[in-house]
Formats: structure tokens, C-alpha cells, sequence
């Protein structure tokens, strides 16, 4: 199925274009075929089972995990999957080239321990685009207000709660000013009072229209922050569009009874989509 | 230790008491270890088998040897570290050359006695021109041998970093050698550092095989002056409570550092 998420004309041009994406782990079809293209200032949330392939499909964009099968094209850079000869160097800076188009927050946001937080928000910039340290700090600075750590500048990481710690990680990806920011899971490993703090963050950036791509099991923030919902289940797109369709009165079975379940499971979190 | 102000009367009791029971247990095992230390002493001495005037005339030039054997062990251990994290990156390299290369020097290294090693490097290496004199040549010998050990240190210690670091440091464009010497190493470092003292420790004791070249650390003084004067039980005990020292005085520091970076931001 081949799916562009078209329907919102007030988006950019195409800037992600996954085509024919197929993974498999030993003889787990685990993405059997994903087509996914990204406008310009679109956010996209991947909702589905645990499983279905939502976080393996992110991986696979920007080549933590390499594709068995399959092309991604992000910003005018097309590389395509290489099980074979992944490892060569010309390849590793096509991939590369890849990842700094393409921004990266990890569930367990993975901050490194030893560098202070602006060191964590500096050292990219710094060392691979190779800015001005004063312009580095600045940039730094400024993304550290947008996210609200203005004051955890000069903090260790062990020292910030698991929001702080998310949201400072989501600054330092800002940093490296990449076109796509792509989420994975970012709220899964936060206790649920920090959920909060993490989403709301994100919600502005879809406004300010960043482009994104979320994995996440949080409905509420895909109605109010997705311009588009794709939903999955093993391995393959069943469905996608704007979150009042998807959500509120999905097309497929499978669709249906994934939101009846989560729907079963927190009955607090009701989708009341039409009510805006 | 924090103290804080304590909210119960009992609890400031509570407390002294814990610190006075803490500080006794710790005066009476020291008070063994002086006891029995100074009865093995002083009954040597009643035996004549201790003269404090060779000791006063002979200790001295003895302790000098203790600069040498930190010197030399200092320098190694230094050394050392180096070939290991050099060793660690070839061991997990892609590269079969540079892997096989690395596990051939941890394997030759391991499987052969440090001794033969030492022997080699002051007996061998002039055949081929490269004479060197003792002590630079058992610094080479002691870091290449404990540059091996340390070596699978190292390759535990950057297995031991989590993945996650490795991936974000990738997904902000940092290249594999970048992403190694900024993000992994230095997380490394920390992960390793008290099996490094480990070494050190055990280092000060083995340089004393260099005594068998010719390097003028402690125990060849001990050595040299016992047999010359066949007072070899007194020269001996000097080294040997030397190198206990030594190795007493270097683990207290090594406790006090692994205490402070444990409790420092990781």
C-alpha cells in the first residue's frame, strides 16, 4: 500500500520519502513493504501494537538498523538498503549524511553521562558541522529556553528527572538544525507525571510546524499534535490520515479494534475527537 | 558521610554510638595487624637475628630503591593504558588485519611468562642493534606485558558502555572515530579505572622481577646487600614491608578515588 499523507495543502514539499522499506530479523518479516513520504512542517504520529513495527520502521529510516530491502530518501539524499555491503566507508557517509538531515530522541534518551548539558547540546555542532564554540553556546541556549531548561545549562544529566533529561535531549537534537525530528516512543520510560512536560515540549514544535515523525502510545497528543495517523500492524500500514479520521472513524477492522482495546485499557483517555 | 541534624534526641544517640562502635572495631584490627607485625620483629631481634645497626647503615640505601620501582611502575602502568585502549579499538575493529593483529599481542603476551618476556626485551633486543639500558628496557617489557592484560580490560570496559550512547552519538552525524574518543572512551574510562589501580598494585609487586636485569629497584638493593653481607632475612623483610606499604598506601588512595567518582555525575 502506498500511502502519501497528502491531504493537508497547507504542508511543503515531500522531504521524507521511504519507499519499499522491508526488514527482516533471521526469518521475522518484521516490515513487510512500508512506503511512507513526509511533507514539509507535517507531523506524524505511528501508532499500533507493540510489535507492529513502528519503532523498527524509524530505525530504519535513519540506518541505526539497516533495511534489508528498500530506499529512504531524506532532503534530496536517496540511499537505499545494502544488507551486503553496508559497512563500506562511501556508504557510512551517505548514511551519515542521512542522520544529519534527520534528528533522533530515543526512548531512553540516552544523554551522555560525562558532558554537561550544554556540553551534550555543544559537542555535535562543534565537532562535526564544525561551528564557533560562542555560536554553538548561543544556538544551545537558545533551544535550552525553547525546551525550558534555561536553567539546567551547567547540570550533569544524572542530576535531571526523566523529563528534563528528554526535553534536553530533544534541544540537542534541535541543535544540529536537522529537517525531520523523529521520535521514538519518547514518553515510554517516564513516570506519568512527567509525561506532561516531555509532550507538551513536542506539541509546540508540531505547531511552530517542525517536521516530525512520533512512534507513541499517547492518543491524546496524536489528535491534538498529528497532522497525519498511520497506523500499523505487522509490518504493514493498514491505515493513515488526518487523526480525526484514523482515530475517531478508522476504515479498517484492525484500526478499529486496536482503539477499542486501548480505548478498554484507559478508559480515561477517551479519543472524543468531534468534539472541537 | 552527611550529617544531618537529627529530629529525635535518640537518633543523635543512636548515631554517636554507631561511630564509636565503627571506630573501635577499626582500632582493635589495626591493633593485630601492628601487634603481630611488631611480635614477629622483636622476636627475630630476641633470636639475634635482627641488628639494628645493619638496618640503620644499609635501610637507606635500600628505601632509594623504592623511587626506582615507582618510577619504573608509574611510567609502565602509563604506558600500558595506552597500548591497552590501542589494543581494545584493534580487538573490536571490522578490520580482520587490525583484530587478528591486536589478538595475536594479547595472546602471545598471555601465554608466555612475564619473566621469558623481560629476558627477551634485555637479552634479545641487542642482537638487532636496540640496546637499551636497564630501566627503560624493563618499562618496555612491563608495558607491553600489562598492556595486554589491560587490553581485555578495556575491550570489557567499551563493550560495557550502553548501546544507546553509541546510537545517539551517531544520529547527531559523529563519525565512528569521533563517536569512540568523545562519547565511548572516556565512559569507558570510569568503567575501568579501578581494575587499572587493581593493576597498578599488582605492577609495583612484579617489577620487582626486573631486579633480574639489573634495574636497581628495591628488592635487587635487598638483594645485593643481603648476599654481600649474608644478611639476607633482614634485607628482605625491608623490601617486603616496603612494597607492603607501597601497595597499603596506593589502595587507600584508590578507595578514596573510586569512592569520589561513584558518587559523581555518571
Amino acid at each position: 500500500m502506498i500511502i502519501d499523507p497528502s491531504h493537508a495543502p497547507s504542508l511543503g514539499e515531500v522531504i521524507v520519502d521511504a519507499r519499499g522499506i522491508q526488514k527482516w530479523f533471521g526469518t521475522n518479516h518484521v516490515l513487510r513493504g512500508i512506503d511512507l513520504k513526509v511533507r514539509r512542517r507535517q507531523a506524524v504520529m505511528l501508532i499500533g501494537r507493540s510489535g507492529s513495527g513502528k519503532t523498527t520502521l524509524l530505525r530504519c529510516m535513519n540506518f541505526l538498523e539497516e533495511p534489508t530491502m528498500g530506499s529512504v530518501e531524506i532532503d534530496g539524499l536517496r540511499v537505499e538498503a545494502d544488507p551486503l555491503h553496508g559497512s563500506s566507508r562511501a556508504r557510512q557517509e551517505q548514511i551519515r549524511q542521512i542522520r544529519l538531515r534527520a534528528g533522533m530522541l530515543f526512548q531512553e534518551f540516552n544523554l551522555f553521562p560525562h558532558l554537561s548539558v550544554l556540553g551534550n547540546l555543544i559537542e555535535a555542532p562543534v565537532r562535526v558541522l564544525g561551528k564557533p564554540v560562542d555560536e554553538a553556546v548561543a544556538a544551545a541556549e537558545h533551544n535550552l529556553e525553547k525546551v525550558g531548561l534555561s536553567d539546567k545549562r551547567d547540570e550533569y544529566p544524572a542530576r535531571l528527572s526523566g523529563g528534563q533529561k528528554q526535553r534536553a535531549a530533544i534541544a540537542r537534537a534541535l541543535c544540529m538544525e536537522p529537517k525531520v525530528l523523529m521520535f521514538d516512543e519518547p514518553t515510554s520510560a517516564l513516570d506519568p507525571e512527567l509525561v506532561g512536560e516531555v509532550l507538551a515540549v513536542m506539541e509546540e514544535l508540531a505547531h511552530e510546524g517542525t517536521t516530525m515523525i512520533v512512534v507513541t502510545h499517547e492518543m491524546h497528543f496524536a489528535r491534538e499534535a498529528a497532522d497525519t495517523v498511520v497506523f500499523m500492524d505487522e509490518g504493514a500500514i493498514i491505515e493513515a490520515g488526518p487523526p480525526e479520521q484514523v482515530l475517531a472513524d478508522p476504515a479498517d477492522e484492525r484500526t478499529q479494534h486496536f482503539l477499542r482495546r486501548f480505548l478498554s485499557a484507559f478508559p480515561d483517555r477517551s479519543l472524543d475527537i468531534h468534539r472541537g | 558521610m552527611t550529617s544531618s541534624v537529627p529530629v529525635v534526641p535518640i537518633l543523635a544517640e543512636i548515631e554517636a554510638h554507631q561511630r564509636r562502635a565503627r571506630l573501635s572495631f577499626r582500632l582493635q584490627s589495626a591493633g593485630v595487624w601492628v601487634g603481630l607485625a611488631g611480635a614477629l620483629v622483636f622476636s627475630l631481634w630476641v633470636m639475634g637475628k635482627i641488628h639494628p645497626d645493619f638496618i640503620g647503615t644499609w635501610g637507606p640505601f635500600i628505601l632509594g630503591g623504592t623511587w626506582i620501582t615507582v618510577l619504573v611502575s608509574a611510567s609502565s602502568i602509563l604506558i600500558a593504558t595506552v597500548l591497552a585502549v590501542l589494543g581494545a579499538i584493534g580487538r573490536l575493529s571490522r578490520n580482520p588485519l587490525i583484530s587478528g593483529f591486536a589478538g595475536l599481542y594479547v595472546s602471545l603476551v598471555r601465554g608466555t611468562p612475564l619473566l621469558v618476556q623481560i629476558f627477551f626485551f634485555f637479552f634479545v633486543l641487542p642482537e638487532f642493534g636496540v640496546v637499551l639500558p636497564a630501566i627503560p628496557t624493563g618499562i618496555v617489557a612491563l608495558s607491553f606485558n600489562y598492556g595486554a592484560y589491560m587490553t581485555e580490560i578495556f575491550r570489557a570496559g567499551i563493550q560495557a558502555v550502553p548501546i544507546g550512547q553509541r546510537e545517539a552519538a551517531e544520529s547527531l552525524g559523529m563519525p565512528e572515530r569521533l563517536v569512540m574518543r568523545r562519547i565511548v572512551l572516556p565512559q569507558a574510562f570510569r568503567i575501568v579505572i579501578p581494575a587499572i589501580g587493581n593493576d597498578f598494585v599488582a605492577m609495583i609487586k612484579d617489577s620487582a622481577l626486573l631486579s633480574t636485569i639489573g634495574v636497581q629497584e628495591l628488592l635487587w638493593r635487598a638483594h645485593t646487600v643481603g648476599t654481600r653481607h649474608f644478611r639476607t632475612l633482614e634485607t628482605l623483610l625491608i623490601a617486603a614491608a616496603i612494597y607492603w606499604v607501597l601497595t597499603i598506601v596506593f589502595s587507600f588512595f584508590q578507595e578514596r578515588l573510586e569512592r569520589r567518582m561513584a558518587r559523581g555525575d555518571r
